[in-house]
């Protein structure tokens, strides 16, 4: 199959690859504050706009809820606005991403997940990007560099495209990811540029001719039509993902929808996750497939808005289901994944054994061992029926 | 988005994200009724400077030919903030409830 770019091979980090895609979409303002591990992602950036390679108005502010506020006032102002960050970082603008989807700007977050603090750890997991889940954000969670560099360049049209007009998060693990080098097939920058497009604002403070007033005070009358309004792109959000990846797929030849299975089909045991740990599950699914065990992988690429349709279809007649949840929601009935599979199978009419495991917690590796013992005991669940399915934590010392 | 009268009567057909195109629609809100003081004028005193056309944070000192002329009873809240800056003390604040209905 021949394809309308040639790609250009570099070996990158998954931060650098996500810089490189900053750079090529040339954002008119980016605001930010470094922080571990995304700290290498605007550190890169920085360079390329004190060098003059972007024309972007580069804000070192001096925090991150700074960051998110300037993003903000420019793409109230029409501007294409970005910005970076992980953990406390993306904790710190905890109120402003709420702003930030509320007044409906399509601002692009690129992330390195990180653990929350207290107690401190600089480690990749996913607590953070979980404690935004319910903010109006699309979060898009990518498997390796390249899936992130992808993410970054498809998040710019997703956020602006006018059914949507949604700010959007991509992100990828910390450190996992984020500071390990793989080759990334990069896309000539005119062909970035033209994929990615012109932004064209719905509103700005900025057009005298039409003026507008942002930022109102709403009675108990009209807000809550206003947030029915966000649902609303949320749900549409499903259609312009997957049609944005179909256009992507058309120019790279790498297919990204709203989910990805491996070995799915005829799985007859799945384990459903995000990111990174992905890839460590191919390397499991492959060792026991080896020995004629049918099991599979279902990856969950949109977790916001999260494929309810897809994800009832991908599990539905399978033996057992492990969620795997590389963040706690402390006092729930499970993580924050399982949650929303259990919801999916349950909104579907599909009562399967789902069982939620919780690992990889303040950087603790998933090693394809771990895994291989997830898959067994689906195996031995669906075989003998299951005695409990409380919340399990992989690898933790008990 | 155009200058054109919004429709809010429905999430299908009201201006996403809460924005106004309508300028300068806070004026059909009236927040006269929140009023507890009343701020009243002796014109003897009033040298027409327009301090308090300046300092009202809700542009209710009505002024014609550079004249107060009244103050916007639909939107004014009482705040006594023309009472505090008149030059001349020609300002008081009254009880609203001095004042009946028709008044």
């Amino acid at each position: 199959m021949t394809l309308p770019v040639e790609t250009i091979p570099v070996g990158l980090s998954g931060s650098q690859a996500v810089a490189q895609a900053m750079r090529q979409i040339n954002p008119d303002v980016v605001a930010a504050y470094p922080i571990t591990p995304s700290t290498n992602i605007v550190e890169k950036f920085s360079e390329f706009a004190a060098n003059g390679e972007v024309d972007t108005e580069f804000l070192a502010v001096e925090s991150e809820h700074s960051a998110m506020s300037a993003c903000i006032a420019a793409a109230a102002a029409g501007a294409r606005a970005h910005t970076v960050t992980s953990s406390q970082g993306l904790a710190f603008m905890w109120e402003a991403l709420y702003v930030a989807s509320g007044l409906r700007l399509p601002i692009v977050l690129h992330a390195a997940n990180r653990a929350l603090s207290a107690p401190l750890s600089i480690f990749g997991e996913h607590s953070d990007t979980m404690g935004a889940r319910d903010s109006g954000w699309v979060q898009l969670y990518a498997e390796n560099g390249q899936e992130a560099y992808d993410n970054a360049l498809m998040a710019v049209r997703i956020a602006e495209h006018p059914d949507v007009m949604l700010p959007v998060l991509e992100t990828q693990d910390g450190y996992t990811v984020s500071h390990s080098m793989e080759r990334i097939e990069l896309l000539p920058d005119d062909a970035a540029r033209r994929f990615v497009g012109a932004y064209q604002p719905r509103y700005s403070l900025l057009d005298t001719r039409n003026p507008i007033s942002l930022g109102n005070i709403v009675s108990p009358a009209h807000l809550f039509e206003m947030k029915r309004q966000v649902a609303e792109a949320m749900d549409k959000a499903l259609e312009v993902i997957a049609s944005v990846g179909q256009e992507f797929q058309h120019l790279t030849g790498r297919s990204h929808g709203l989910i990805e299975g491996y070995c799915l089909e005829d799985a007859e045991v799945v384990m459903v996750l995000l990111g990174a740990t992905a890839g460590t599950a191919r390397v499991a699914v492959d060792s026991l497939r080896a020995q004629g065990k049918p099991v599979g992988l279902l990856k969950i690429r949109s977790f916001r808005p999260f494929p309810v349709q897809q994800v009832a279809e991908a599990l539905q007649g399978k033996a057992a289901v492990a969620a795997m949840d590389k963040a706690f929601s402390f006092g729930a009935s499970g993580g924050p994944l399982f949650q929303d599979v259990c919801a999916a199978l349950h909104r579907n009419g599909i009562c399967i054994p789902l069982v939620n495991y919780v690992y990889g917690i303040g950087g603790r590796e998933a090693m394809p061992t771990d895994l291989v013992q997830v898959f067994s005991d689906l195996e031995r669940g669906a075989e003998r029926g299951w005695s409990e399915t409380s919340i399990r934590y992989l690898a933790l010392r008990e | 988005m155009n200058n054109k009268r919004m429709d809010l009567s429905h999430w299908r057909t009201m201006p996403i994200g809460g924005v106004i195109t309508q300028p300068g629609n806070s004026a059909q809100y009236e927040t006269g009724g929140w009023r507890a003081l009343r701020p009243v004028v002796d014109m003897e005193k009033c040298t027409h400077c327009m301090i308090c056309w300046i300092y009202c944070p809700d542009s209710s000192v009505l002024v014609e030919d550079m004249k107060f002329v009244a103050f916007d009873l639909a939107h004014c809240k009482g705040c006594g903030i023309c009472a505090f800056e008149c030059p001349p003390k020609a300002i008081q604040m009254v009880q609203e409830g001095h004042f009946t209905r028709e008044s």
